[in-house]
């Protein structure tokens, strides 16, 4: 068997080291055999406030793997743990194999960072920043000197590398902090909310270098992100955190068929009584109460309108407001939460103010 | 592994010296403070007879000019730590494969090194007020309380900034501690006039050592201990600072 023959982009290497040889196994990608991140009842508690609370999930090679909640959900604590910058209370994870806490030089060997918040040194230049950090991963002169202009030219900053970064616009800003994070050829890149306060512009490019990176690199990518837009154009997998809980994990698609097809949104007099008698149809696939409405996934969802007005009217209920659409993440959001992850934006100030633990989120 | 540990040192060295020599208009404020002192008090004072002093005051003086500027120079770097946690890069770094010994060495030795730059420079300037040069031996001296001076700062300033939060209680700090130590470490009168007591309590602060250190390599004359004493008690002082304010640093969290 030739090994050169082989398209890399369909099989994985996997390497196990024996006492006598080194064996290679080859299996077609998507067998799922790596977990790149595996976590075990991650746990990390802050003066008695628990922000993440008993998280076990894996991230898979060569996925995009995101995060999606709000604000002060424990995404950015998993993620600290996760890069060793934090020490979980309990439970255990593993990043490219290594233990977070007994291999830390090893994990962060195997992972890229860019964090929530600018992490560059202004006073250099973006050339600078890029070769200090190369040198404290050890590359050598030569590997430096090809990396830096590969990154450079993968997120197009090229053309302003001897440019000071106090110089840089915001998402010049993000880009050089992305090719910082893949510098040392990382197994994975952790992304802390890549595009937040970004235009809607430059997000866009942001989500472009990111696929492409993920693409060219073959980098697996964990992200964190409270935009649905985000999470929905990036990742091939998400998790549904709230309340330093996993909610659900699952594809995109799967999440989004797994309410219906449509999903029809319906307020009136009693919705108690419309519930008990929507689910005894059997076209109604799932029906959720909330505060002051329904959400219904259905298939076909105009068919159905004239069906609920009818059974309203035998029950005399009121329908007061009723709408129809397909299924966004907003949807999914609302489905496992029971809250509109905009609803929850509003209610952050008062979060805030009892969290005791500052820059959690 | 090791020579990872040497890049990381070697990185942070760099970066504080390429930050100390872009930032022309601090590198000039810090000439020109000594300076006004020396030029101003020294002039001033130049005439007034000071009992317990047998040089001439700017001779007197001069010593704790130069200890005064590195001093505050490597104490600004240990703390300007604070703004790499502010600004982020603090976590860039942290997340490396390398040691945070390694990182604080880096950082000591760049903002030591910037530090006797610093110091040395008002030292030429002090020879042109007319001090003489001093023995060999005494020069040499004067360079490695130089150093000391240095560490001891840096090793200070991070036990500081791993205390507070933000650059704000930088002044107080100043205020509040660094400028009463200064006054009573002999760096502007002779401390023979004060009263006993006050006298033995100066002996505990580390200030002094650095200034009497300095005197007694530098001109030799007026210092109350001799100056490998003065090291020697110094050395002590630095270790043990250093070691606190890298354990402090080590333990603190992003």
């Amino acid at each position: 068997m030739t090994i050169a023959t082989l398209d890399k982009k369909s099989f994985v290497v996997i390497k196990l080291d024996t006492f006598i040889n080194k064996i290679y196994i080859l299996c077609p990608k998507g067998a799922n055999i790596l977990d790149i991140i595996k976590t075990e009842k991650l746990t990390k508690k802050f003066d008695g406030f628990t922000a993440v609370d008993n998280i076990s999930f894996s991230v898979k090679k060569g996925e995009i793997f995101g995060f999606l909640g709000p604000n002060g959900a424990g995404k950015t604590t998993t993620i600290k743990m996760l890069i060793t910058l934090l020490n979980p209370t309990s439970g255990s994870a593993q990043v490219a194999d290594y233990d977070i806490l007994k291999n830390r030089d090893k994990v962060r060997k195997n992972i890229g960072v860019v964090f929530q918040d600018p992490a560059l040194d202004t006073e250099l230049t973006g050339r600078e920043n890029l070769d200090f950090h190369a040198r404290m991963y050890g590359l050598s002169r030569e590997t430096r000197k090809e990396r830096i202009d590969d990154v450079l030219n993968l997120v197009d900053l090229d053309n302003k590398k001897n440019e000071y970064v106090k110089n840089y616009s915001g998402g010049m800003k993000r880009r050089l902090e992305i090719a910082r994070g893949l510098m040392h050829f990382p197994t994975v890149l952790f992304l802390d909310e890549p595009t937040l306060g970004l235009d809607s512009q430059t997000r866009r490019a942001i989500w472009d270098y990111i696929r492409k990176m993920n693409k060219d690199e073959d980098t697996t990518i964990f992200l964190t992100t409270h935009y649905m837009d985000e999470a929905d154009y990036l990742c091939d997998r998400i998790g549904i955190i709230d309340q330093g809980k996993i909610l659900v994990i699952d594809s995109t698609e799967n999440l989004k068929n797994s309410i219906g097809n449509d999903v029809i949104t319906l307020s009136c007099s009693d919705l108690d009584k419309l519930v008990i008698r929507l689910k005894k149809e059997s076209w109604v696939k799932k029906v959720k109460q909330h505060d002051s409405f329904l959400t219904i996934g259905v298939e076909r969802g105009e068919e159905k309108i004239p069906k609920i007005f009818e059974i309203a009217q035998s029950q005399n209920i009121k329908i007061t407001s009723i709408s129809v659409g397909k299924p966004t993440l907003d949807d999914v959001f609302l489905y496992f939460t029971g809250r509109s992850i905009r609803d929850q934006e509003v209610a952050i100030p008062q979060k805030e103010v009892l969290s005791l633990s500052p820059r959690r989120a | 592994m090791r020579g990872l540990e040497l890049q990381a040192i070697y990185v942070m060295w760099l970066r504080q010296m390429k930050r100390f020599l872009r930032f022309k208009s601090r590198i000039l404020a810090t000439f020109i403070q000594p300076l006004f002192f020396l030029a101003i008090f020294g002039s001033g004072f130049r005439n007034i007879e000071i009992p317990g002093m047998e040089s001439d005051y700017i001779f007197f003086f001069a010593p704790g000019i130069v200890a005064m500027s590195v001093m505050f120079s490597s104490m600004f770097a240990g703390i300007s730590i604070l703004w790499d946690k502010q600004f982020g890069f603090l976590q860039e770094v942290l997340v490396a494969p390398v040691s945070r010994f390694s990182i604080i060495i880096g950082r000591t030795l760049g903002g030591a090194t910037t530090a006797i730059i610093q110091g040395s420079i008002i030292l030429l300037i002090i020879f042109g007020f007319g001090i003489p040069f001093p023995t060999p031996f005494g020069f040499i001296m004067t360079l490695l309380f130089m150093v000391l001076i240095a560490f001891t700062a840096v090793g200070f300033g991070l036990v500081i900034a791993s205390k507070m939060r933000d650059m704000q209680s930088y002044p107080i700090i100043m205020n509040l501690v660094i400028m009463p130590l200064l006054l009573v470490s002999s760096a502007f009168f002779p401390l023979s006039n004060l009263p006993k007591e006050a006298f033995y309590a100066t002996l505990i602060n580390p200030l002094f050592y650095m200034v009497d250190g300095l005197r007694g390599s530098l001109i030799g004359v007026d210092n109350i201990y001799p100056p490998l004493l003065d090291f020697g008690i110094l050395l002590i002082i630095c270790l043990v600072v250093m070691s606190i304010g890298s354990y402090l640093f080590s333990k603190s969290e992003v």
